[in-house]
């Protein structure tokens, strides 16, 4: 099969798949995969440009995920201007104290090269910057701490937070990647692993700015409200034209309009994607991936081009993330799991076809419907494979109590299977 | 006296439970350590292994306990760590046969083990999920303190109790009985040798008539011991949940980084290092002052360097560190 009718006809089968589900268990749920399907396909896409493209074994996806969702609460989110007044530029100073320590360190270390005075300076910084921050902190979160307690957002529209929350995740990444690009693929892989949990343990901890483990709800969105939908007669009018009734039409309405926003995102990025891919730029990123020591002797800067697509793919994962997070319209720093996060986008990018764009797509959203269906189909799968233990039977509740966890053994299996089968994955580079 | 007094409370809130705490996290980084050596990749399904192996060993005391069978003032869990380790092993090894041996046949690049090893972690994850739950679970039993609080302060008479849990004590005790069997197996046995010979060099092994596969097969046997007994210690101390032990990777791989990677003393030093400046940097030390300081420096804050919360950060941090200015370890690892 050549390689295009190959892709086509993959597509096609997701395509089905996802309608498949919408005439089988209602067009609500294949919505739902639709839209996260989206997501996650855009993830994806960021995981193959620095592993499929250059390479970079990145295991800190959840970390730029969660930057992402940060971005949208600190951009679109309303000021809340009484904690301002009580610490909030205090607060901001102490961040800027925090980054000036760190940047002065560097810079006496480069002067110095003595690693007891920049030891000496850095505890001096922290100490001053501890005075600094706690009091700031401390009366921003006492501010109504059961309603806001924290500093609120710009109050800017939804959708600009997608891109604040690409450039956040960049900014994250070229911190990153200056200290850990230059280590080999497994130290890489442990250090960005530690970042991303560093990333969401501040997110659980620093009220002030996230509102930490008590989460930050009712975020703006940029679609209407099914209530205001609900109560808007014409809406209503047109729903029963097509013989809905209010409530499903408003939902599936709200749904589309996502799908809509997510879909104009995807293919923006898709786009770019794959025009990069196929310019210079992607043939030397290619070059280095597979022989850095002859790119590196044709004059190419490894390091640097190392860490511009390190930044240029977990700038796409944090779009993803504060996409996600406007979806959710919550952000609750406690869901962000490694597994969900991180390794589920590998195995997406790995099933779809590594170093092909419009593989890691199909992976995200093929990877996303099973790992949703495995959930609603394993019930009923589980229930026949245990029907011939007798109803009472402890083991039989016991399985069909677990059913939840058998989507990891899936993904689990998948992977495996499609590394060993079909390494390359479903759509290989070309 | 203020002084004696700060002694305790220092042994009472950094040193013992840093000491515990390191001895876990020693025994679970020769694990990675071991594994790195002879099977040249960085295991990502180690915490869940441990979650594995830990979960066996549960489900063995819950039988124990049921029959009514125990240790008096030690845990019934010691008296599971072999049939623990049995399903461990049994576990990995045929993990080994079915998933890894193939990669090791095609000589694939370190770095695709490491995805195979993600693979890997999902079943275990969601096998002992399956199984167990993903709750805590408590399955201590036996007397709970070496020495209380309270009865220390009487016998002393010192304003600051020291603690001693029954579960510390045993960790101690049992990780340095297993460094030594494992250093006097790789030291002195004649498959401990080999070990160390395919380690340093495969090609030279293979010529001197090494039999790879039983070397990985001793090797998988021995890592399956020690995690177990790490994850049964540190679920003895602190509590069973699968997610915990999966975020346990992150120290034990900066043990296993910091010590360098590859070499077992390294591994265990590492394992304190971590477990030192992770307690010593998210303990306040208000009280430890109080009482080593004059009164007119008593400090008024917590002299928290940190949240609990970040403790992960410090774990990284170290490791961060070494590798900028020692690339292989404190003691000399490998590079690949």
């Amino acid at each position: 099969m050549s390689h295009s009718l190959r892709t086509i006809v993959l597509f096609g089968a997701v395509g089905l798949l996802i309608l498949g589900t919408g005439v089988l268990q209602g067009w609500d749920l294949a919505l739902v995969i639709l839209n996260m399907g989206l997501v996650s396909a855009i993830m994806s896409l960021g995981v193959n440009l620095q592993w499929g493209i250059a390479g970079l074994f990145n295991v800190g996806i959840m970390g730029f995920v969660a930057l992402g969702g940060m971005a949208v609460v600190l951009t679109s989110v309303d000021p809340v201007d009484e904690a301002w007044a009580a610490g909030g530029i205090r607060a901001i100073f102490a961040l800027v104290l925090g980054a000036a320590t760190i940047a002065g360190a560097f810079q006496l270390w480069r002067r110095t090269r003595n690693r007891w005075v920049v030891a000496l300076f850095i505890l001096v910084g922290f100490i001053i910057y501890r005075m600094v921050r706690d009091p700031a902190v401390d009366a921003v979160e006492a501010v109504n701490p059961a309603g806001t307690g924290f500093l609120g957002g710009l109050g800017l529209p939804v959708v600009f937070a997608w891109i604040v929350g690409g450039l956040l995740a960049a900014g994250g990444a070229w911190i990153i990647g200056k200290t850990a690009l230059g280590l080999r693929s497994d130290y890489l892989a442990i250090a960005t692993l530690g970042i991303s949990e560093i990333i969401i343990a501040i997110m659980k901890n620093e009220e002030w700015l996230t509102r930490g483990v008590k989460n930050v709800t009712g975020l703006p969105r940029p679609v209407p409200n099914e209530v205001d939908l609900q109560n808007d007669p014409g809406f209503v009018e047109t729903a029963a034209g097509l013989g809905l009734d209010p409530t499903s039409a408003s939902t599936l309405y709200v749904k589309l309009g996502y799908s809509l926003y997510f879909t104009a995102a995807l293919i923006i990025l898709l786009v770019l994607a794959q025009l990069a891919l196929n310019s210079p730029w992607g043939r030397m990123m290619r070059a280095i991936r597979d022989n850095e020591v002859s790119a590196r002797a044709m004059g190419k800067d490894v390091t640097f081009r190392h860490l511009q697509v390190f930044i240029l793919g977990s700038a796409i994962c944090g779009i993803a993330g504060a996409m996600m997070t406007t979806l959710d319209g919550l952000l609750t720093p406690t869901s962000y799991q490694p597994l969900r996060y991180t390794f589920l986008i590998w195995v997406m990018v790995i099933v779809g076809g590594s170093g092909n764009n419009l593989g890691a797509v199909l992976g995200g959203f093929l990877i996303w419907f099973l790992w949703v269906q495995v959930e609603t189909v394993g019930p009923g799968f589980m229930t026949w494979v245990t029907s011939w233990l007798p109803a009472d039977s402890d083991l039989r509740a016991h399985l069909l109590n677990s059913v939840q966890h058998m989507r990891l053994l899936t993904m689990g299996v998948i992977l495996l299977v499609v590394l060993r089968f079909s390494p390359r994955g479903l759509l290989p580079e070309r | 006296m203020d002084f004696l007094n700060a002694v305790v409370a220092l042994s009472n809130f950094v040193i013992i439970p840093a000491m515990a705490y390191g001895s876990q996290l020693a025994l679970g980084a020769l694990g990675v350590t071991l594994i790195y050596g002879i099977l040249r990749f960085s295991n990502f399904a180690h915490g869940d292994t441990m979650a594995f192996g830990t979960m066996v060993v549960i489900l063995f005391t819950w039988l124990f306990q049921s029959w009514g069978i125990s240790l008096g003032p030690l845990p019934t869990a010691l008296l599971a760590i072999p049939f623990g380790i049995a399903g461990t092993a049994a576990l990995v090894l045929i993990t080994d046969r079915g998933v890894y041996r193939f990669y090791r046949g095609q000589r694939a690049k370190p770095v695709v083990f490491v995805i195979v090893s993600i693979g890997v972690m999902f079943i275990y994850n969601g096998l002992t999920r399956l199984i167990l739950g993903a709750d805590d679970q408590r399955f201590t039993d036996g007397e709970r303190f070496i020495i209380n609080v309270r009865v220390f302060k009487e016998l002393t008479g010192l304003e600051e109790g020291l603690g001693i849990k029954t579960t510390q004590g045993i960790t101690l005790v049992t990780a340095v009985i297993v460094v030594i069997v494992l250093f006097w197996f790789l030291n002195r046995t004649r498959t401990g040798k080999s070990m160390r010979a395919y380690s340093d060099n495969e090609d030279l092994a293979l010529l001197s008539g090494i039999n790879p596969e039983r070397v990985v097969v001793v090797t998988w046997i021995i890592v399956a011991a020690l995690i177990t007994v790490a994850g049964t210690l540190y679920g003895l101390d602190k509590s069973y949940k699968p997610f915990t032990y999966f975020q346990l990777l992150l120290p034990i791989f900066a043990a296993a980084i910091v010590g360098g990677l590859g070499s077992p003393v390294g591994a265990i030093a590492g394992g304190f290092v971590i477990a030192f400046s992770e307690v010593a940097i998210t303990y306040a030390w208000k009280k430890v002052l109080g009482y080593a300081l004059p009164e007119a420096w008593e400090p008024s804050s917590l002299v928290q360097l940190m949240a609990t919360e970040y403790k992960f950060a410090v774990s990284f941090m170290i490791l961060v560190v070494v590798l900028l200015f020692r690339p292989t370890g404190l003691f000399k690892g490998k590079s690949v």
